[in-house]
């Protein structure tokens, strides 16, 4: 067996530089690697580009990198539950690249899978289809959408074994197994990491391929954005 | 007129037996209290859930089982979950049987705009350029009018586009319309809506074919 484990957090992030790109898993504040953001804000790596589907809210999450202003530019679909994000973005402190959910999710899944570029239909018409080459099938019009290029992706998982092998729970799944595997260094950092052979093959999302260091995570708040619940 | 319960009930009444139906963030969440318990549904949540169910029982949230709204969710017997890429090809890939969303404006030829208010509002499109790009069945929900009192329902989109010539079925507060080649077709009107209300709210093209039926809901 192949060994990604490492000690902790610090020895997880190493190599981690200011200027990078990162991909930071999670929606909303579900599955978002948490000790991963908060290394990046004690470190205080600056000029940071960041791809994640969404930007944490105002004091957790992504939100924690961008009160430090670590963050140059984000390429999310979704940034509206975070004040101190609008004003970085409107003051043009901070770059923003709005793009579709979907094609978030296969442009990392195309990094991983090795493919440049793919055409999607979503955004044709849309300034989001601006400058880019535009081609019709059967009919349709779709356009071409590139890889992502990163230098970390950071990942949350709920189990790992020392070979890096993942799986996810419930919806806090989302954009992690896509990250794996899509960057130079793929992190991962576990709720709970199990001893070797304890994970059924059957049931790995993610084979440790994917995964070039993984740690068992610590103190985590999994903070709920919106809680909404129904009487008895 | 309807409120935006209302709105949800009549929309409810557009889902068949066997529909996997992807429902957006507003009004399109309330569907799901609506649909007749008598068909088999299944909600798709683009984060990553097929079969949500109902808001979980006070005390029983769990952080990682969320909806597109980051609220929290259960999930019912047979649900499955998957992660974003897979989620899309749900949506992309034409599994999905009806998609139901919100809107800012819709045009007379089908565009929709629902994401950005330049110099106002940049929230992000989300899921939604992925969803009205390629679901063959779109409805949207939403008020006829804006606070202001502007028609919402316009010759062309003023604000910028989430996907083009995508929208087929509206339901508003004051009516059902089809957008058709020429404009938007007014197939009902909300209880106590007279179709010179519906007139007066709509700026785009408005095609009225014979009496005009009073929805039921």
């Amino acid at each position: 067996m192949i060994r990604k484990t490492v000690a902790n957090v610090t020895d997880a992030l190493a190599g981690v530089k200011d200027g990078m790109t990162f991909m930071l898993g999670g929606f909303g504040l579900c599955g978002i690697p948490e000790n991963a953001i908060s290394e990046l804000v004690r470190l205080g790596v600056k000029d940071i580009t960041c791809i994640s589907n969404n930007a944490g809210v105002d004091d957790f999450g992504l939100g924690l990198l961008l009160q430090q202003h670590q963050i140059k530019k984000m390429i999310s679909s979704y940034v509206g539950e975070n004040d101190e994000f609008e004003r970085q973005m409107l003051s043009g402190e901070l770059e923003v690249e709005l793009t579709p959910q979907g094609t978030l999710a296969e442009k990392c899944r195309a990094a991983q899978a090795g493919f440049p570029a793919f055409f999607t239909p979503a955004g044709y018409g849309t300034e989001v289809a601006e400058g880019k080459e535009v081609r019709e099938f059967d009919g349709k019009m779709y356009i071409l959408e590139e890889a992502f290029k990163a230098d970390f992706a950071f990942v949350k998982a709920w189990k790992g074994d020392a070979a890096g092998n993942l799986i996810f729970k419930g919806t806090a799944r989302n954009f992690n197994p896509c990250m794996c595997g899509a960057a130079t260094i793929t992190v991962a950092e576990v709720e709970e990491l199990v001893p070797e052979g304890e994970l059924d093959p059957n049931q790995i999302h993610i084979p440790g391929i994917f995964v070039q260091r993984i740690f068992q995570g610590k103190d985590y708040e999994k903070r709920i954005e919106q809680r909404t619940v129904r009487q008895k | 007129m309807l409120d935006k319960n209302g709105i949800a009930k009549r929309i409810a009444q557009e889902v068949e037996d066997g529909y996997y139906v992807n429902l957006g963030i507003g009004i399109p969440t309330l569907v799901a209290n609506y649909v007749r318990d008598d068909i088999s549904v299944e909600f798709q949540s683009e984060n990553g859930i097929l079969g949500m169910g109902p808001f979980p029982i006070d005390g029983q949230e769990d952080a990682d089982l969320i909806n597109a709204g980051k609220q929290t969710i259960t999930a019912l017997p047979g649900a499955s979950y998957f992660d974003s890429a897979t989620s899309f090809a749900m949506i992309r890939g034409k599994h999905v049987d009806l998609t139901i969303l919100g809107a800012m404006e819709v045009a007379e030829n089908g565009d929709i705009a629902n994401w950005k208010i330049p110099g106002k509002m940049v929230k992000g499109m989300g899921g939604a350029m992925d969803l009205v790009a390629s679901a063959e069945n779109i409805i949207v929900a939403m008020m006829h009018t804006n606070r202001a009192g502007e028609s919402k329902l316009l010759k062309k989109c003023s604000l910028p586009l989430t996907g083009v010539g995508c929208v087929k079925k509206i339901v508003t507060n004051l009516a059902v319309l089809e957008v058709i080649d020429d404009g938007f077709l007014l197939l009902e009107r909300a209880p106590g809506v007279s179709v010179e209300d519906i007139k007066v709210a709509t700026e785009g093209n408005l095609i009225i074919r014979g009496k005009v039926a009073e929805m039921s809901v």
